[in-house]
């Protein structure tokens, strides 16, 4: 059912609609999912939608953009299977499993026989059936529901997402690919919920891929919970690729166990207002964690990634490096706490955020955080901001390489290292012809679904 | 070929050059020489297309075309050269890739269509085996981590790989061991035609052995103040600068 609804006020429209359409809510969820709601929703009420008086949203006002005319569908019509019918991969190099969802609905996915013994691919709705154990343990256990509204007002709202579950020992050789698609003709919120579990010496490639294929305002409101049992490996390539009236705020919560190693890389190549939360809890020794972004911005764009790596246990190392290329009047923030617990002795954690300005309009806060309590620690950060090289420049077009030709090879040659950084070669190489497609200007976020070729002529663009 | 009149370029207000004239044809080699800071490089930027320095007076034309008048990418499709003295780091941007865009956008300039991945790759191999050049060096990020003397090799493969009419050596012996020193000479050497001309830039004899000039010119303080022919190079390994300084300020 699709509910149109006029929001002024935030909080009370919002509490309003959970309480109306609560019975909607619940049905079909699993209990789970419902026993968390309740007190979900309190925070929710309490903290509210974060303005820049939020101190972990200073730089991004979410306000103005939860406001306004939206619809919201409380059950799975707004799910329109025939949408994904138009996907179909491009890449033959890149074989993956595929997996739909359709305004934050489960749409489709490939066939179940595509998938290694004891894989779980499915809607979170079936999840408690499928994996009744892990699903109980883990979901909403991971992402902050207590300390940020918005994944409180997720864990509340979210009726529905992607689960997959990879048992003990199992290695994925085909990573799975899930596409997030907007779309419709009303401007519209949703929420989407998913849960990753990989277990113990199993290993999981994965890419979510946010698309938007028609021109009305979205707002999104995206958590996805990661569990990386011990000696795990995951490794998750986030393709953000949405027209300029897209508001996106996600969040991407791991937690790792003994020996894991994880990786995220948050790859904005367009966006209207992006909000990445990247949360990694390393609660084991020994864990590494690799979380990495490349934001690329024009116009009156803005991403604001805001990162937290937690060194809960001795010995653990963690890698982070975000990059941004901003041009016109874009602007992007980006915050890396790094959390060094007083016993997580032995701990590497090494930071930084390079930016890339092309224009004087262009603007960028970045803020590091470093807490640390350990006293035998590895940490470093470092920021930088800088324009394009003029000295660069001129070598590449004494070389008689022109004007244009040139930044497009410098902006990539700034780029390239958190591309570098994909450990999915196919996928690698996809994400170079795409960053080079946006720096050039031919970059079109409706005729080039990122992974997956999207012919623009389904969709009307903006 | 080369044409300078009178010309003025300066810096942030500080005049370097003060005033040049120079005249080069077909298939000559030129020597310049002068001490530290006398507006050698400089000259080689403001010919160039360098954007940081402004020509303030006087006229360069090139093959009958008004150079001053060109932006860099076309002066080099117009076949100008330059070897620079201190070539850039730019990690990122691959050797093949960064050759392959140069090498197609003078195509284009001269209505060609664009180099096939066969015919590229066999370029590149003759030209790296021309000047004898570390396949490693050229599957790497442009010059990056390239030792001085390797960066200077890589400047005369890129060299080879264009074909310029008209190339401007500055100090590429420098930073150059014994042996690389006669393998780039000689790579300048296989590229000479009656059609192309070369300006060395350099301090010592040493490279002029075995690039041959047929004039050779001193610069001071923006101005060429003395132009002989190959043996003034060896007069000044002998004596120095001191008197021709002494020459001018009289
Ligand atoms: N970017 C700059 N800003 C200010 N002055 C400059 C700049 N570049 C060059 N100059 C000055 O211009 C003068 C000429 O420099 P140039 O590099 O042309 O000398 P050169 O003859 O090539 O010297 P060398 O033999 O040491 O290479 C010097 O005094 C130098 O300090
Ligand atoms: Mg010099």
């Amino acid at each position: 059912m699709n509910v149109a609804c006029r929001i002024v006020d935030l909080q009370e429209e919002y509490i309003k609609l959970f309480n109306d359409q609560l019975p909607l809510i619940q049905s079909g969820s699993p209990e789970k999912m419902n026993s968390l709601r309740e007190e979900a929703i309190k925070i929710f009420e309490e903290k509210g939608i974060p303005s820049n008086k939020v101190e972990a949203y200073k730089y991004t006002n979410l306000q103005p953009y939860f406001k306004g005319s939206l619809n919201l569908a409380f059950t799975n019509e707004a799910a329109h299977t025939d949408v994904t019918q138009h996907f179909h991969c491009e890449v033959p190099q890149l074989n993956t499993y595929n997996v739909f969802l359709v305004n934050g609905w489960f749409s489709a996915k490939d066939s179940d026989t595509n998938l290694p013994d004891g894989v779980v691919v499915c809607s979170m709705r079936e999840a408690a059936e499928k994996a009744p154990e892990a699903f109980e343990k883990h979901y909403g256990e991971i992402a902050p529901t207590k300390e940020d509204s918005l994944v409180a007002m997720n864990t509340a709202f979210a009726q529905d997402g992607a689960f997959i579950y990879v048992p003990k020992g199992v290695v994925l050789e085909k990573p799975i690919q899930v596409v997030n698609i907007m779309t419709g003709d009303e401007d519209r919120l949703a929420f989407q919920r998913n849960l990753i579990i990989v277990e113990e010496n199993a290993q999981l490639k994965m890419m979510l891929c946010d698309h938007t294929m028609s021109a009305q305002r979205f707002v999104v409101n995206t958590v996805t919970e990661v569990f990386a049992n011990q000696n795990s490996v995951f490794d998750v390539y986030n393709v953000q690729n949405q027209h300029n009236l897209t508001t996106q705020v996600q969040g991407l919560y791991v937690h790792q166990k003994k020996h894991s190693n994880i990786l995220t890389n948050n790859l904005t190549l367009h966006s209207g207002i992006a909000r990445n939360n990247v949360g990694v809890i390393m609660d084991d020794e020994q864990c590494e964690s690799h979380v990495y972004g490349l934001y690329l911005t024009d116009k009156n764009q803005h991403v604001d990634n805001f990162t937290s790596i937690n060194h809960d246990k001795p010995n653990c190392q963690s890698f982070e490096l975000f990059k941004g290329v901003m041009d016109d009047s874009s602007t992007a923030a980006f915050t890396g706490k790094v959390f060094v617990a007083k016993d997580a002795q032995k701990t590497n954690a090494y930071q930084s955020n390079n930016n890339l300005l092309l224009t004087q309009n262009a603007k960028i806060n970045s803020k590091p955080q470093l807490e640390i309590y350990a006293d035998d620690v590895k940490c470093s950060h470092g920021a930088t901001v800088g324009q394009l090289d003029d000295e660069a420049m001129f070598y590449l077009r004494a070389r008689g390489i022109n004007q244009d030709e040139s930044r497009v090879l410098l902006m990539f040659a700034f780029a390239y290292e958190v591309i570098e950084k994909i450990r999915v070669e196919p996928l690698k190489e996809q994400i170079r012809g795409l960053v080079e497609k946006r720096f050039r200007g031919e970059f079109d976020k409706c005729d080039s679904c990122v992974v997956c070729g999207q012919p623009g002529s389904n969709a009307s663009c903006l | 070929m080369l044409v300078i009149k009178d010309l003025h370029a300066k810096i942030e207000d500080k005049e370097i050059l003060r005033g040049i004239n120079l005249e080069i044809k077909p298939g000559e080699v030129h020597a310049i020489m002068g001490p530290n800071g006398a507006g050698k490089s400089t000259l080689s930027s403001v010919l160039t297309g360098n954007e940081k320095f402004e020509v303030v007076d006087g006229s360069v034309t090139f093959n009958g075309k008004d150079l001053l008048d060109l932006s860099p990418e076309d002066r080099a499709r117009e076949g100008m050269f330059l070897s620079f003295q201190y070539p850039i780091e730019i990690p990122g941007v691959s050797m093949v890739n960064f050759m392959r865009t140069a090498v197609n956008e003078h195509r284009k300039y001269r209505g060609e269509d664009p180099i096939s991945a066969s015919d590229f790759l066999k370029l590149m191999r003759d030209k790296k085996k021309l000047v004898d050049i570390d396949s490693n060096l050229t599957n790497r990020s442009v010059n990056e981590g390239f030792s001085g003397g390797e960066k200077k090799k890589n400047e005369i493969f890129q060299m080879a790989m264009l074909e310029p009419k008209l190339a401007i050596l500055d100090e590429t012996d420098s930073g150059l061991d014994i042996d690389a020193l006669r393998v780039v000479a000689n790579g300048v050497n296989k590229l000479k035609s009656p059609e192309r001309s070369t300006i060395v830039i350099t301090h010592y004899q040493r490279l002029l052995d075995y690039i041959v000039p047929d004039y050779v010119h001193v610069l001071y303080k923006g101005r060429i103040v003395k132009s002989a022919g190959k043996e003034l190079a060896l007069e000044l390994e002998e004596k120095g600068y001191d008197w021709i300084k002494k020459e001018f300020e009289d």
